[in-house]
């Protein structure tokens, strides 16, 4: 779908209509499907803008977002049907490489571990400071994340030494 | 810089992604033979690291904001195969659980961002740093390859774009290449920072000579990788390149790996009159010739370059100061590591 050329234009109604059919029967919550579309729509916008700029653009305008909305879309559903876990479990059959597939289950449960220690820093860092001047931004966030480095690297050695009590090898 | 899926053609899409399997293949290779048992965890918590960086927006001239990419920081970090594979799986979760960026443009992403700027940011960072000892060195050669690879990563997606008839050369060019001339400013000052404040407190994360006394062992510290792979992945970027930019501009350079990264702006200065290429079509609107265009990227190679040496002179200058101020009181140093873990 996503690789149609642009003769076939038509034939895109078939996979929208299939992809409204299965959202249909698995009674996907509309609003908050809606809203995660519109977050992603203007990256697509963006660049199917600049396809205004060449002889009969607005036609590959259009053709694009349609192209490039009904992809998004699916991708949507996906993640609101299908959790990591079972996605890695498809990676794993179609042969992924194991190191590849260890990072991406690891990276996937740090993530937010992670993610919640930067900002625990950086509201440690707010509560500190006093209204940061322009050029203290570039400052406090390069500390921020120097030390969120280090601290990942040292989870990752505790993470180690976790997996080998484990039994991993 | 993501490419959505349905902007790119089936021959470009199934291009970028032999390529990007290959240079993946050969990084995962590399992985197998020189990375330790331990590091295995490093690369998810790397992961999750860039991740969570990428989330952090730094301000940028005219109100709008830019993010890290963080490729050549975690090349400098962990390696240029390690690198790799940080960033594939980074762009694969990205692209998985968040739909951004394309699943058919995954190749092109994961070569433009992994390869570009994890193995192409290495090859200008790694000759630098052994040119330049010590911080200074990393620094300046980190910096400075931020901004190659994020310059060169915009260029070869601006090709991508415009070799699937997507987007007209002549405008998707000069857009996203003047963007990413100001957003790599961006990303090399926050390299640079962030490697300095890593190297003063945990200098042996960066391999370089502690001044303070730490119990654990480095864990990031990489072997010596075979170069024959980096050749490899280099050459593979090469061709990458010449696939999809060199028919809209002038010849690459190909042999020569390592020069191809950091001159491949210099070389557009002299476009052989005899090859036909499109861009005889495709003028650029306001510029008469390419020399324009050549102009301004040597300007602003040679502008970013002398960033990258005043960011990495006044980082170690302050560095050597704080240094001198941790070796003065040993208490502070020995309270380094042991506490967290």
């Amino acid at each position: 779908m996503a690789l149609l050329p642009m003769r076939l234009a038509g034939w895109l109604v078939i996979p929208a209509a299939a992809l409204l059919i299965s959202a249909g029967l698995i009674h996907v919550p509309w609003a908050a499907f809606l809203r995660r579309l519109l977050w992603l729509e203007p990256l697509a916008a963006g660049v199917a803008l600049m396809a205004l700029f060449q002889p009969d653009g607005w036609r590959i305008c259009v053709f694009l977002l349609a192209k490039s909305s009904l992809c998004l879309m699916t991708m949507v559903l996906l993640t609101q049907t299908t959790s990591f876990a079972e996605i890695l479990q498809v990676l794993k059959a179609g042969r992924m490489p194991g190191l590849l597939l260890t990072t991406l289950a690891l990276m996937h449960r740090y993530l937010s571990v992670l993610g919640e220690e930067m900002h625990r820093m950086q509201r440690a860092r707010l509560s500190r400071t006093f209204a940061p001047r322009r050029r203290l931004v570039w400052h406090t966030l390069a500390s921020v994340l120097s030390q969120l480095f280090v601290r990942a690297s040292e989870r990752a050695e505790r993470i180690y030494a976790a997996m080998c009590a484990r039994g991993w090898q | 810089m993501h490419i959505p899926d349905g902007f790119l053609n089936a021959p470009t899409a199934a291009t970028m992604g032999i390529l990007a399997c290959a240079g993946v293949g050969i990084a995962l290779a590399q992985a197998r033979r020189h990375l330790p048992p331990r590091k295995v965890p490093l690369l998810g918590l790397a992961g999750a690291f860039v991740f969570a960086a990428q989330m952090l927006n730094f301000p940028v001239a005219g109100g709008t904001s830019g993010h890290l990419i963080g490729a050549v920081l975690t090349a400098a970090l962990l390696g240029p195969s390690a690198a790799v594979i940080v960033l594939t799986a980074v762009l694969l979760l990205q692209c998985l659980l968040f739909a951004d960026g394309g699943v058919t443009a995954l190749g092109a992403n994961i070569f433009n961002m992994a390869l570009i700027g994890g193995v192409g940011g290495w090859l200008i960072y790694h000759p630098l740093m052994r040119l330049f000892p010590g911080a200074f060195g990393r620094i300046l050669g980190a910096a400075f390859a931020a901004w190659v690879s994020t310059v060169v990563a915009a260029v070869a997606c601006a090709g991508e774009l415009a070799a699937s008839h997507t987007v007209a050369w002549n405008v998707v060019f000069p857009a996203m290449a003047g963007i990413h001339m100001l957003i790599g400013l961006g990303e090399a000052i926050i390299t640079a920072l962030v490697l300095a404040g890593i190297a003063r407190a945990r200098p042996e994360l960066l391999d370089l000579p502690a001044h303070r006394t730490s119990a654990a062992a480095p864990i990031t510290r990489a072997r010596r990788e075979g170069t024959g792979a980096l050749v490899a992945m280099g050459l593979l970027i090469s061709l990458g390149l010449a696939l999809f930019v060199a028919p809209f501009a002038c010849p690459w350079p190909d042999g020569l790996v390592k020069t191809a990264q950091v001159k491949g702006f210099a070389d557009r200065e002299s476009p052989r009159p005899g090859v036909p290429t499109p861009l005889a079509d495709y003028r650029m609107p306001g510029l008469p010739t390419g020399l324009a265009t050549s102009a301004a990227a040597v300007t602003g190679t040679v502008v970013a370059f002398g960033l990258a040496w005043g960011l990495a002179w006044g980082l170690t200058r302050k560095d050597r100061i704080a240094g001198q101020a941790g070796s003065a009181c040993p208490t502070v140093s020995s309270r380094g590591s042991g506490e967290r873990i």
